[in-house]
């Protein structure tokens, strides 16, 4: 693999400023120009807060004049990108911030002008998109951090998900369904594992391999079992909603966190559990050791082919959470290729995340509120087309690839076998 | 089976070292094996294999009795409707290799270069676009001038497509895999909206307006065959990349940065303009994909035009070595398979599904040699291998 310099070159980082100035300037000038100047004055907008059915306390909803809140947002976007210009700003984070920042609050300001909008309803609708995400990016971090890339998650995914509301609809138990996903899909990570540790076949190879052998299985099971026998195998109903008491009452976050299905909670203990286990316990660190120098973890006596394994099998028992979200999480039902790219963008979460646990639900949830959004806006009736709005998390995914927020380093050791 | 190889047996440059009995031993095994395990999976789905596997051979070739009944009433009474109606399974089959040789060229031009080019599924959709909407909306040209019109729209439309994952790659080290994926993804969003907007035909379908007769590939034989010129193209583009790779300079420095990059970059080769090169020139062969598709077949694009070709087309240069003449012969291989399993789904209801976990297996089996050789006992011999992907960098 050829490794990236990411040498501070005083050249570069000028030019990476005078950049981020330029894009902070014309964000402003968008803002201002194609949002403010259409926007009717005195109309308001109005950012619900309560959601039906929550259990939170109720409160006010926030009403803001729409040409203020935007040209307010244009303004604070060319004061920073001008002084990005003049003295520069240490962190892309937080440029990168301002940036989304100011251009989603005008944007949705803009597109809910005169009208009401459910700011809670979208941003719990944002983690529910994002767990799927954040569960594909987490088994692409436990598997890269030991060195072992993973491309194959999208059919891992796939195949779980079908597992999942099979078993679920033939014990009639969503809980037989979710454990025959954790089981199915650290088979198939099994496999993956077994082919790129022991047989070093080349590791993307074999994961396309997965895709595609994971795509044909589920559509060939679907359509000759599935289709004709719905009611016994492909019907399992959902997890229900599980409201923690008390912390469920808050406004806002309650709705968001306390009021989820067992799927997502799953999701974020596993984000807190694997940066806990991933940079504060032994096995974290013979993992990382593993991923970044195979040879050294060796001569230290950490058997590489046995944490490789692992860590690949666990991976894959959290795609297949991932996967059961798709059916017994989300709908109760499968369809073919219902995952549609989802395995993917984790991959860009992933990066996007710099291979952390922490960093990759964070971005998982960007994807998520991208994806909610995108529904928001069909609701809402902007004139835009709605097929440019669900290219939106695919051109996202891609700009966060090429580095503009910060060079990923991947581990050193990612996509490599390791040969005593 | 010794490997002492007499010039007479000497395989081509490119195919992998060795003879060409070594070259085509494991794919032929791992084509044979993913047959079986294919079968057995029939069988445990509750169909009979035989009358499977029987309908996917005469979806494939044609029924012999017809080929006999044809020949007999061509000799008797000089009656050609006979033998036409017993060639279509046939010409369909090459028909389906079509877009195959030509997307399977594609990603395998991007392997010699050391580069994963998932998108070609989305730059061959763009490409057939760009071919229908030149094709359907000049009107008047003759067909001398409007063909190779349209079908440069195409190749030029799927290089596009291709370009830009090649130059992120180059510039930002952006993974190829990942972003070609997303180029996939956009493509279907934007052909969504073109085809219910834009290049909507009038009508309810979302479908472009047929092109003009000008534009189309012609055809060798009265319809229904549709086996057309867009089949030779394909087989003279494989030979046209056969001689780029192995016979110009440029071949070889995108081969030389494919096997190495760092030893190709100290040579003074400019890995850079390779990447973006290679994948505007693979992107540009998936277009001509659709434009061969679109001009020579269907006529119009509609929803789900790209049944999966990009994705086959892995598996195509896997099996073929990502050598052209492999490509070739593993693409017609699948237009047998794609073919006669549209037989076997409607007469041995067999899901076409079954193609793509076979496929999957294929895969497998040729990225790891290993298992082949151990299943059938192969001595293992020391093969020159390509080297596919390198990370995330």
């Amino acid at each position: 693999m050829t490794t990236i310099t990411t040498s501070i070159n005083p050249a570069l980082a000028r030019r990476l400023r005078i950049g981020y100035g330029v894009v902070l300037l014309a964000v402003g000038l968008f803002i201002y120009l194609v949002l403010g100047l259409n926007t009717q004055a005195g109309l308001q907008t109005t950012y619900g807060i309560n959601l039906v059915g929550s259990h939170a306390v109720p409160v006010p909803d926030l009403v803001v004049p729409a040409q203020l809140t935007i040209n307010l947002m244009a303004a604070i976007a060319v004061f920073v990108g001008a002084f990005q210009l003049a003295r520069g700003i240490k962190s892309t984070g937080a440029l990168v911030g301002v940036i989304a920042l100011t251009f989603v609050v005008a944007f949705l300001t803009w597109a809910a002008q005169g009208k009401s909008f459910n700011l809670t309803g979208m941003i719990s609708s944002s983690l529910v998109r994002a767990t799927p995400i954040a569960l594909a990016a987490l088994c692409g971090v436990i598997g890269d951090r030991s060195g072992v890339i993973n491309i194959g998650i999208e059919g891992i995914m796939l195949i779980a998900a079908q597992a999942a509301v099979v078993a679920a609809s033939v014990s009639n138990n969503l809980y037989v369904g979710l454990i025959f996903a954790l089981l199915v899909g650290g088979l198939v990570a099994a496999a993956h594992a077994y082919l790129v540790i022991s047989f070093k076949v080349d590791q993307t190879v074999s994961g396309v391999a997965i895709n595609i052998f994971g795509a044909g299985l589920t559509s060939f099971l679907g359509s000759r079992f599935l289709e004709k026998n719905t009611d016994v195998l492909n019907n399992s109903g959902v997890f229900p909603t599980i409201s923690i008491p008390l912390l469920d009452r808050i406004p806002v976050l309650g709705p968001m966190l306390f009021e989820n299905n067992i799927i997502i909670y799953l999701m974020m203990i596993l984000v807190v559990v694997m940066h806990i286990v991933l940079f504060y316990t032994p096995w974290g660190l013979r993992t990382r050791a593993v991923g970044e120098h195979p040879k050294a973890a060796d001569t230290l006596g950490i058997n590489v082919y046995f944490v490789r394994y692992v860590n690949v099998i666990l991976g894959g028992m959290i795609a297949g959470l991932g996967g059961a979200y798709f059916t017994i999480g989300s709908v109760g039902r499968f369809d073919e290729l219902m995952t549609a790219g989802k395995g993917f963008i984790g991959l860009a979460a992933m990066i996007f995340g710099k291979w952390t646990p922490i960093g990759a639900f964070a971005s998982s949830l960007i994807f998520g509120f991208a994806d909610s959004l995108q529904v928001k806006l069909q609701i809402l009736r902007v004139p835009i087309p709605t097929e440019f709005l669900l290219m939106a998390p695919y051109i996202v995914t891609m700009i966060i690839l090429t580095g503009v927020v910060g060079r990923a380093i991947p581990p050193a050791a990612d996509g490599q076998p390791y040969e005593k | 089976m010794t490997d002492t190889t007499s010039s007479k047996t000497k395989a081509p440059e490119g195919i992998g070292g060795g003879s060409w009995r070594e070259a085509l031993r494991v794919p032929a095994l791992a084509v044979l094996t993913g047959l079986i395990l294919g079968g057995i999976a029939i069988m445990v789905s509750g169909s009979n294999v035989f009358a499977a596997y029987g309908a996917l051979f005469v979806g494939a070739f044609g029924d012999p009795v017809r080929f006999f009944n044809g020949f007999q009433q061509l000799f008797t009474t000089g009656e050609t409707a006979g033998l036409l109606r017993a060639i279509y399974p046939f010409t369909e089959s090459l028909v389906t290799a079509t877009p195959y040789i030509f997307a399977g060229l594609a990603v395998a031009l991007g392997f010699r270069c050391g580069l994963f080019n998932i998108g070609a599924e989305g730059q061959l959709l763009i490409g057939a676009l760009c071919s229908a909407f030149v094709g359907y909306s000049i009107k008047g040209l003759p067909a001398i001038i409007h063909l190779p019109l349209a079908i440069l729209a195409g190749a030029a439309g799927g290089a596009v497509w291709g370009m830009i994952p090649g130059y992120l790659k180059a510039r930002f080290g952006a993974h190829e895999v990942v972003n070609t994926i997303m180029m996939n993804w956009i493509a279907f969003r934007l052909s969504d909206w073109l085809l219910n907007g834009p290049m909507k035909a009038s009508g309810f379908r979302p479908v472009t307006p047929n092109v003009e007769a000008t534009a189309e590939l012609p055809r060798f034989f009265p319809d229904p065959i549709r086996l057309n010129w867009g089949f030779i193209l394909a087989l003279v583009m494989a030979y046209a990349l056969y001689w780029f790779l192995f016979k110009t300079t440029l071949g070889f420095e995108i081969r030389s940065v494919g096997a190495n990059p760092d030893a190709a970059k100290y040579a003074g080769m400019n890995i850079i303009r390779n990447f973006v090169l290679v994948m505007a020139l693979s992107g540009g062969l998936a277009g001509m994909a659709g434009s061969a598709q679109v001009l020579g077949v269907d006529h119009w694009v509609g929803a789900g035009f790209s049944a999966g070709y990009g994705f086959d087309a892995i598996a195509l240069a896997l099996l073929g070595k990502s050598h052209p003449a492999g490509v070739v012969v593993a693409a017609l291989l699948f237009g047998f398979l794609r073919s006669g399993a549209t037989r076997m789904q409607s007469i041995a209801g067999v899901p076409i599904d079954i193609i793509s976990i076979i496929q999957g297996l294929v895969i497998i089996f040729i990225a790891a040699p290993g298992i082949i050789r151990w299943l059938y006992r192969l001595k293992n011999v020391k093969v020159e291998e390509t080297v596919l992907t390198r990370g995330w960098g």
